[in-house]
């Protein structure tokens, strides 16, 4: 190796703040994300709270018009793209190698490039609250109201830019596991004996590495329409809003299944866990997610029946989207088909997974209904849409990641959560979430449109608003018991043992919390489910080794500074491009922002993974 | 950008597959890639022939003798590409260093070709702001250069870095990633060229 042009001193053992900022560690990056996307999270509820209080009574003034606007563009904004995707992400840094048995994932400071680039693009968004008003066209910005015409302030290049910047981050994030999946499992580990979170989270990121550059490129064509005066968008010169609707939608429909393939991959190992059987057809889980995955790009332009684009387009898309729900029907009677004559243990976990099942098809069925275009063009931009995409995406999305949280708790932390807590959170969540959405299916039908800022006493929306409103404190209330069980339980919970659930995964053959090194022998997988068979077969020589402490060296990635480095850049870079055209300060700080990243790329690529002068193993 | 992770290849590393994981990253990358140019050129074949408020179109600027001259340049480059890694991968790094260095300065060839494009257009009185055809031609194609761009600049680090040593036979994968990637921007060209340029000038065939 010749010398390396960035003499600065590689960071060995850090600890503290420094050790969270240079980890590479996956599980350490598992948990920044988690706790980062958490508190997200709840800003986006703060947002909903709002919403809600407003609507709470006829004729309401609590919030302005043009904040009003703000709050719903922002709260599905943070709830798609700061919430329940990196939550995701959370749980793929955390149990992805641990599940297919590597010391970690492909490309460790890759993976804390994604983490810091994801801060960094939450910050740029967030931050349009206090520079002057956050975007408000919807989380769709539909063209041409977020053209300069119409929309002055710099909200919508908040959002244009922080989009970006967290595409960047989804972007490496998906490359570093499709490859880590791909090429990282233990011996004997074929594809079809790769848990089924483990195959979700492959099918979410070819679906994240092909979607994220269609909106890419519609973002940059925007961004241009408002920065240098190109005319994509701008109807006077012939642009035309439905190209931005389509590529909007091309990548917005994928996006929907990278929301749900995780949850779903999460609730297939739960059920079987606390059924205590292999999961019902494993092969057709599997075969009906690729399909998701396939038929997930043909069904776009059902986001937009009401435009006009003719019979024939409607008729096809509708057809593709019945077709979808065949591969997704087929899932939800796999997970009961699992249930079926199990030894169920009722544990938090699997209370959230069959909640999840429950909600998930109440959304599904009045997804079905969405796509039959005659009956969509009654529903379009109504409250049914709203209840409809609550039901999937909180009854479904969130639903699994709370169980998630519940199961891989003890591997993260050591400890158990409190199960009466658990227990009384979920049935707080679960009846706040549908005394909150259920009323939202009536006023859809009742005619009430969505983003509407206030109604009349007249319309007869008046009670159903008041009991979704009411129903938001059962969430609030179920929210903060959770946390306090978080935080609690984090601190002095009851001791977990490295197998808590008897699980069936390779995660749960090593201790709890996992160790720096997470396997002191790699397995060598003989079968699907092969913790749980080994565990039948008695011959737990492998497990016993993997629990004791290792023998020898164990060679570890080592810390780093320039993928959080990096991040940086690309944080006032994109503040720069915000204000490009305001002042030179704009323009400086993009150009500061690119050399940084740059820097940091060179000196990233000229440093070695494992530097032979420092010592870093365990 | 995808100088990442230089020296994971020290020591070849066992995989799943057998293929290298630095190799399946540039690989999943360029799909990514081909979606990104998929909707940027669907965005100029939409927009197509739908010009409001005048301006020039296609025939008025376009020059095919000329652009056909920078796409040969840029295919030779890939040829020379072609020619650097296999002198590599033969140990004769004197002549990986001559065809690497081609390999740069046909690009920069093409990026000049472009520059001189750009100028003689918007002499013609066609920039991003005049139509659409302004657009999308000078974000679909500006884009691409921003990519064969930074494809020079990869070409020239591997240059100085093998005159330091850092370039060996047994660390061609360094170059098999970057001619992956110079490769990729070529065939991008040419079906930019086709669309773009033939079929704007020639919209029968």
């Amino acid at each position: 190796m010749v010398s390396i042009p960035f003499p600065v001193v590689r960071p060995l053992k850090p600890v503290g703040i420094w050790g969270w900022l240079t980890t590479i560690d996956h599980k350490k990056i598992g948990v920044l994300y988690g706790t980062t996307a958490f508190i997200l999270f709840l800003t986006g509820g703060v947002e909903a709270l709002l919403i809600r209080l407003q609507l709470a009574i006829p004729n309401n003034t609590l919030v302005a018009p043009e904040v009003y606007n703000q709050l719903f563009t922002m709260h599905g904004t943070t709830m798609i793209f700061l919430a329940i995707m990196p939550l995701g992400a959370a749980f793929f840094n955390f149990v992805i190698p641990l599940q297919i048995g590597a010391r970690d994932v492909a490309f460790p400071r890759l993976n804390a490039f994604s983490f810091w680039t994801f801060l960094a693009g939450a910050i740029i968004l967030k931050m349009s609250w206090v520079l002057g008003g956050a975007p408000n066209a919807g989380w769709f910005g539909y063209a041409p109201i977020t053209g300069k015409i119409f929309n002055l302030g710099h909200g919508i290049d908040f959002w244009i830019v922080g989009l970006q910047v967290l595409g960047v981050a989804s972007l490496a994030a998906a490359f570093n596991f499709i490859v880590t999946i791909v090429n990282m499992r233990a011996p004997g580990m074929t594809l079809m004996r790769m848990p089924i979170f483990t195959w979700m989270t492959l099918i979410t990121s070819i679906l994240l590495v092909l979607a994220f550059p269609v909106i890419t490129v519609a973002l940059i064509e925007l961004m241009f329409d408002r920065t240098f005066g190109t005319v994509f968008f701008v109807t006077s010169g012939g642009g035309d809003p439905l190209l931005w609707q389509h590529l909007f939608w091309v990548f917005g429909h994928p996006e929907v299944y990278i929301l749900i393939l995780p949850a779903m991959g999460i609730i297939s190992e739960i059920i079987p866990t606390f059924s205590r059987k292999p999961i019902f057809g494993y092969n057709v889980v599997v075969l009906s997610g690729v399909i998701i995955g396939f038929l997930g790009w043909m069904v776009w332009s059902h986001h937009m029946f009401t435009v006009g684009l003719g019979p024939i387009a409607n008729s096809i898309f509708a057809i593709t989207t019945m077709l979808i729900a065949i591969p997704t029907g087929v899932k939800i009677f796999n997970w009961i088909a699992t249930l079926w004559k199990g030894s169920i243990d009722l544990k938090s976990p699997m209370l959230y997974s069959i909640g999840f099942i429950v909600l998930f098809v109440i959304g599904g069925l009045s997804g079905t209904m969405h796509s039959s275009a005659a009956s969509d063009a009654q529903q379009q931009d109504t409250y049914f849409i709203v209840a409809h995409i609550h039901y999937v995406l909180f009854g479904g999305s969130l639903f699994a990641i709370f169980a998630g949280i519940h199961y891989w708790f003890p591997k993260v932390t050591g400890r158990l959560m409190n199960e009466l807590s658990g227990r009384i959170s979920f049935l707080l969540l679960f009846v706040g979430m549908n005394i909150t959405f259920f009323p939202m299916h009536f006023l859809g039908l009742d005619g009430m449109p969505r983003r509407t800022y206030t109604y009349s006493s007249e319309m007869g929306w008046d009670l159903w608003n008041l009991v979704a409103t009411l129903g938001v404190f059962f969430i609030i209330a179920a929210v903060l018991l959770f946390l306090h069980n978080v935080t609690r339980s984090w601190r002095k919970g009851e001791k977990a043992d490295s197998d808590p659930w008897d699980g069936r995964t390779l995660e749960w053959s090593i201790p709890s919390p996992v160790p720096e090194y997470n396997f002191v022998e790699i397995p060598i997988v003989k079968s699907r489910d092969d913790f749980w068979e080994k565990k039948r077969s008695g011959d737990t020589s492998e497990i016993e080794l993997n629990l004791r402490e290792p023998t020898g060296d164990i060679h570890l990635p080592q810390p780093s500074y320039w993928p959080a480095f990096a991040s940086l850049g690309m944080l006032i870079g994109g503040f720069g491009l915000v204000y490009l055209l305001d002042s030179m300060l704009g323009l400086l700080a993009a150009v500061v922002g690119g050399m940084i990243i740059m820097i940091s790329i060179y000196a990233w690529s000229f440093e070695p993974v494992n530097d032979p002068d420092v010592s870093g193993h365990h | 950008m995808a100088n990442l992770n230089t020296t994971h290849s020290e020591h070849e590393e066992h995989t799943t597959t057998g293929l290298n994981n630095r190799k399946m990253l540039m690989w999943a990358f360029l799909g990514s890639d081909c979606m990104f140019f998929a909707a940027l050129i669907a965005t100029y074949v939409i927009y197509s022939g739908q010009i409001v408020g005048g301006g020039p179109v296609p025939e008025d600027v376009f020059s095919i003798p000329v652009t056909s001259v920078s796409t040969f340049v840029l295919l030779m480059s890939s040829m020379s590409m072609v020619l650097a890694y296999s002198a590599l991968v033969r140990g004769q790094i004197k002549n990986f260093q001559i065809w690497i260095l081609s390999t740069a300065f046909l690009g920069m060839t093409f990026i000049g070709f472009q520059v001189f494009e750009f100028r003689d257009f918007v002499l013609h009185g066609l920039t991003p702001k005049t139509n659409l055809f302004g657009s999308t031609f000078f974000v679909l194609t500006g884009f691409h250069g921003a990519h064969v761009t930074l494809g020079i600049i990869w070409l020239l680090s591997l240059y100085f870095f093998s005159l330091r040593g850092g370039v060996t036979p047994e660390r061609h994968l360094d170059v098999d990633l970057a001619a992956l990637y110079w490769h990729f921007v070529d065939v991008v060209w040419i079906v930019i060229f086709t669309v773009v340029y033939l079929l704007g000038v020639f919209p029968g065939i």
